[in-house]
């Protein structure tokens, strides 16, 4: 039971994480492999500003989210942009990112060392759950991730600007013939993509530790669980996240925790031989 | 009429270089993918209320030529006229504003929307209710009415391809580009598409159509075009070209 429950709130941040990573992959086509050291970007943002400015956890936690944003727009505007006027390789794309990837770590690890830091919340005593315990912070964390994945849901299928972002990943020379000005959905993608990473890492602090590579070892767990959805598929990705999550932490029962990454390593080289479109379906 | 104080004939001064019956000119056009040319120094023209045929064997350019006039590719030589406005190399979000629906060869609907997702990305850049616009799809295609909350993808091709349709007349373009409109549908369907075409055009819609199905596409036709290797090869009424004995051999298979 206690594994199913830390499986749950894992799960449910990979999730969450996951879809920012899917829904620019499907739009792009590029992986962004800076996507994970936005999450653990959020979380010291998240730190800084709940421990070292002192502001209540709530607030931080926006601040992280807005300065994640802030953060994937200029970038966006800064290099994703221009580099797709010029019509870059997708490999030149994935390395650029890369690149990002390692600047943005090692400036939180510059500015933060590496030490592991926690936000300053009281340490809570757990309730009993069916002979399990369940922590505050976990149950704070399924809360916020199941109402962001309502709200992702609301916007994506209820208003224009996330039918369009859906439009987008299915066809993008479809919905420029539509005339719908793609860059300013692109950018709206990444705003959504990369404000739920932040949430993600935000939420991540609050059941492990923060670290500065927090987040690039959450980069395998979230590409086990968008092919395990099917690429682009939003739904698909949060089963997909659940799917792994549950199966890390129920992994330690009969394996040593070492190997819990291993899993969806294992489970992402299964699906992509024998279901490459995923347990649900591509979005195609 | 005035326009932000502007006498509309004075607004459009200078462009009307030509007979104002001409929806869309395009003069002696080169353009083609990033370094090369696959169209060299195309020209066509359609009069308003046309339907206009574009045939030529595969590879010659006609979807190049669609993409072209749409904006969607980079215009090295030539000028493009649309209602008498100069739409060279402009984005394709402003030609769809000017009036001018495009429904490409391939991947012509969005298949993980539903069919009234995919018709109101057809009216996404239109700041008005789209209840009516949907309401004039719905009378020339009726099953999209039924189907509105059934993802594009399950549907069948002929019902794929009245969504592509839908899309592109949201906005009421007066000028519908159409890419091989019946390639890969039933004969019963095939003959939908045609039907549906006529029906289009009567309601005043000017008609650019590519078509494999050459004979049925240019005896629906006012006028045709003949591309070969990207360039122009013959051209004239329909009944004309249907007639001539070199396109006959040529590109109508005898
Ligand atoms: N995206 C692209 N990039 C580079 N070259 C292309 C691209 N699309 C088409 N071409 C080339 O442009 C030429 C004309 O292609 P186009 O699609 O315009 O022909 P078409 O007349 O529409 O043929 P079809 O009857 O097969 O549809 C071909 O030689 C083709 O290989
Ligand atoms: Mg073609």
């Amino acid at each position: 039971m206690q594994l199913i429950i830390n499986g749950l709130v894992i799960g449910s941040i990979i999730a969450i994480t996951a879809i920012g990573l899917s829904m620019i992959y499907k739009t792009l086509n590029f992986v962004n492999f800076a996507h994970g050291d936005f999450v653990a970007f959020a979380a010291y943002i998240a730190f800084f500003a709940n421990k070292e400015l002192g502001v209540h956890l709530a607030v931080a936690f926006l601040i992280a989210i807005l300065a994640t944003m802030l953060l994937g727009v200029s970038m966006e505007k800064v290099v994703w942009r221009p580099m797709r006027r010029k019509k870059a390789s997708r490999t030149a794309l994935i390395i650029i990112s890369i690149g990002f990837a390692l600047v943005l770590r090692n400036t939180l690890l510059f500015i933060w060392g590496g030490s592991t830091r926690c936000y300053d919340i009281p340490v809570r005593r757990g309730f009993d759950f069916f002979g399990a315990t369940i922590t505050h912070n976990q149950v704070l964390v399924i809360i916020v991730a199941f109402i962001l994945m309502f709200l992702l849901h609301y916007l994506l299928s209820r208003t224009m600007i996330g039918k369009a972002m859906r439009a987008l990943s299915d066809n993008i020379d479809l919905a420029r013939i539509s005339g719908i000005n793609v860059d300013q959905v692109i950018l709206w993608t990444w705003v959504i993509g990369l404000g739920l990473a932040a949430s993600g890492g935000v939420l991540y602090g609050l059941v492990t530790a923060i670290r500065p590579s927090m987040g690039w070892y959450l980069l395998l767990p979230m590409f086990a669980a968008i092919i395990l959805g099917g690429i682009g598929n939003p739904y698909g990705t949060i089963a997909g996240g659940m799917v792994i999550g549950l199966s890390q932490e129920l992994s330690t029962a009969v394996l040593p925790t070492e190997y819990k990454f291993a899993v969806s390593f294992v489970v992402m080289a299964v699906m992509l031989l024998i279901k490459p479109e995923g347990l649900f379906g591509g979005a195609k | 009429m005035y326009i932000w104080g502007v006498r509309d004939d004075e607004w459009g001064d200078g462009l009307m270089e030509n007979d104002d019956t001409m929806i869309l000119e395009v003069d002696n056009i080169v353009s083609g993918y990033t370094d090369l040319d696959i169209l060299h120094g195309i020209s066509i023209g359609i009069e308003s209320g046309e339907i206009v045929s574009i045939i030529g064997p595969n590879g010659s350019g006609k979807s190049t030529l669609m993409k072209t006039i749409f904006g969607l590719l980079r215009i090295r030589d030539g000028r493009i006229v649309f209602k008498g406005e100069d739409i060279t190399g402009i984005m394709p979000e402003r030609i769809v504003r000017k009036g001018m629906g495009y429904v490409p060869q391939e991947k012509e609907f969005f298949s993980s929307l539903t069919v009234l997702e995919n018709l109101e990305m057809g009216a996404f850049i239109s700041d008005c209710d789209i209840s009516e616009s949907l309401e004039r799809v719905y009378r020339i295609f009726p099953v999209l009415a039924e189907k509105g909350r059934i993802r594009a993808g399950a549907l069948s091709g002929g019902e794929q391809r009245m969504v592509g349709f839908g899309r592109a007349l949201m906005l009421s373009p007066d000028l519908l580009l159409l890419d091989e409109p019946s390639a890969g549908l039933a004969p019963k369907m095939r003959d939908m598409v045609f039907g549906k075409i006529i029906e289009i055009n009567r309601s005043g819609t000017s008609i650019l159509i590519v078509e494999q199905n050459a004979k049925r596409s240019l005896a629906i036709s006012d006028r045709g075009y003949v591309l070969e290797m990207g360039r122009n090869r013959f051209e004239g009424a329909g009944c004309e070209l249907l007639e001539n004995e070199d396109v006959l051999r040529l590109y109508l298979g005898g």
